[in-house]
């Protein structure tokens, strides 16, 4: 498709003021007109120029620029964090960044996929660390490169304030990291743009993970939850589920309490 | 008046005896202050390019930080965060291009730097907003005459534009320990340095720097070195065991933090004052003056 007759297209989907129509009229008319077309906007994909339709996320704009993608995609929900993507926008000096499945396209987008961020992970045994500030300096002593230049934050796909949890990395506050960093998808964009070259999503994993197996609070409710499992008190309940056929079991799925 | 307070890493770690102990004593002295909710690396050391404007980041965006908090007023105790923190405030205040370039680079914080966050340490705070007369007021263990050599280092004093004293002869140390009942020590090396960072590469020189101090508080009466930095306090302490191999005839002694002798005069509990975390005990001379 060339850009002229795109530039058309989007022009004549401004809002026009609307002659009244004879309803006869409009009725046959109707049968003659194409399918609606979606608006298209231009991408340029590894520097190559696409034009695709404007409600796509850059992962099925990817798609429908013919490319399969074989590394870059994986839940396609926001969740795994394998389809990273950083993006320039017209006008604009920022590099932004985004998952891709998630991220819709804008016009005048260049993009790029980052599938995988080379770097190498600290290799180590749980359950001889301690949940303080020498186990940060000894397994990842980059953290003490940190300037508090905030690129990893403005990098975060996540909208994660990844800098503060780097910040508690230095102080040894394990619980800020755990805080901090819960929803990263370690997509590893933060590492990529880094200027003193931290592994921030590999730092927040080692902090999670000092939390979880040193400072957690043991959960009485999960304990009391246990036993009643283990007396059978949902023997019942689990039966009926496991016996419902299929248009049944969806509908109670969709209709159970989810939490806010 | 509300100052907000900046612990800075070390702090909340290797140095919490400081920390425990300072907050104890300005509690006691009845200043309000209150840890920021966010805050983050002070930026350690003063960077030496002229033109290295990234390493002023930390320490503004730490001053936002006081703004995010309405206070005007940022208070702490470790020497080194204060003359990182105050070098840069000073330095943005008068050059109002670079710290225009500074909030550009970081259009993430919605609330720009201004200039307007004043940088103290806990020693302004005590000498200017309590004083000493009032101070020793507030003692309720007098230090009993002991005999305090007060170590400066460099931060407190150099560069001259965010010396708390005078940066020759610098003694509002003394009169603090005057003021809490003990007897300042003058020593001609209390502002020398004490190697600093040459710590990590080459521990022989501060060996060397460890060995001149302590020799000289200790040859003139000193029972105990007081500080205000944890750097200085590791080359000091932690560093006399080293000291010891490069100079045989080497004779140690206990470093406090001089929050550790506020805390003391004023009555606190042992486990304020951390002993666990020295390297030269300090506990058999205070023991021996009856101070706990």
């Amino acid at each position: 498709m060339s850009r002229t007759p795109q530039a058309k297209s989007r022009a004549g989907n401004k809002p026009q003021a609307v002659k009244p129509v004879a309803p006869k009229t409009r009725a046959a008319k109707a049968v003659l007109q194409d399918a609606p077309k979606a608006r298209m906007v231009t991408v340029y994909i590894m520097g190559k120029r696409h034009v695709v339709p404007e409600h796509a996320t850059i992962m099925r704009a990817i798609e429908y620029s013919g490319q399969q993608i074989i590394r870059g995609a994986g839940c396609r929900e926001g969740f795994c964090g394998a389809c990273g993507t950083i993006y320039r926008l017209p006008g604009d000096y920022k590099i932004h960044s985004g998952l891709a499945c998630t991220t819709l396209v804008q016009e005048g987008m260049s993009l790029t996929q980052i599938p995988a961020v080379p770097m190498e992970k600290a290799i180590y045994d749980i359950e001889k660390l301690s949940p303080d500030v020498d186990t940060f300096k000894r397994l990842y002593p980059v953290v003490f490169r940190c300037v508090a230049c905030n690129t990893c934050t403005k990098s975060c796909p996540q909208g994660i304030q990844v800098m503060d949890y780097i910040q508690a990395a230095k102080r040894g506050d394990v619980a800020s990291i755990m805080d901090i960093s819960f929803d990263c998808v370690a997509c590893g964009l933060c590492a990529l743009r880094c200027p003193a070259e931290i592994v921030q999503h590999k730092v927040g994993v080692l902090g999670r993970r000092l939390f979880g197996r040193y400072l957690a609070k043991e959960s009485k409710e999960l304990d009391t939850r246990i036993a009643e499992v283990q007396k059978g008190a949902f023997d019942k309940e689990y039966k009926s589920l496991m016996s419902m056929p299929k248009d049944k079991l969806s509908k109670t799925y969709y209709e159970r309490d989810i939490e806010p | 008046m509300k100052f907000s307070y900046y612990p800075g890493c070390t702090l909340k770690n290797h140095a919490k005896n400081f920390e425990d102990s300072t907050l104890f004593s300005l509690a006691h002295l009845g200043l309000e202050i209150e840890e920021l909710p966010r805050w983050n690396c002070c930026g350690t050391v003063a960077s030496l390019a002229a033109d290295d404007l990234i390493h002023q980041l930390a320490p503004i965006r730490n001053l936002i930080r006081v703004k995010e908090a309405e206070t005007t007023q940022v208070v702490t105790a470790c020497s080194m965060c204060f003359n990182t923190l105050k070098r840069a405030n000073e330095r943005v205040r008068a050059n109002p291009t670079e710290l225009a370039q500074m909030n550009d680079f970081m259009y993430d914080e919605e609330t720009p730097y201004e200039g307007d966050v004043d940088v103290y340490h806990v020693l302004d705070l005590v000498r200017d907003k309590v004083g000493f007369k009032d101070v020793a007021a507030k003692v309720v263990n007098p230090l009993g005459g002991l005999k305090v050599a007060n170590y400066y280092g460099c931060t407190l004093v150099r560069p001259k534009q965010v010396a708390i004293d005078d940066t020759e002869n610098p003694v509002v140390l003394e009169n603090l320990v005057s003021a809490l009942g003990g007897s300042p020590v003058e020593f001609p090396l209390k502002t020398e340095c004490c190697a600093s960072y040459r710590t990590v590469d080459s521990p022989n020189i501060v060996a060397d720097k460890t060995y001149q101090i302590i020799n000289s508080a200790r040859s003139l009466g000193a029972e105990i070195i007081a500080v205000s930095c944890p750097l200085c306090a590791f080359n000091l302490d932690q560093r006399q065991e080293a000291t010891l191999k490069y100079h045989p005839d080497f004779i140690g002694l206990p470093i406090v933090y001089f929050s550790q002798l506020m805390a003391i005069a004023f009555g606190c509990e042992e486990k304020t004052l951390q002993f666990g975390l020295h390297h030269f005990p300090p506990k058999p001379v205070l023991t021996g003056k009856g101070l706990i």
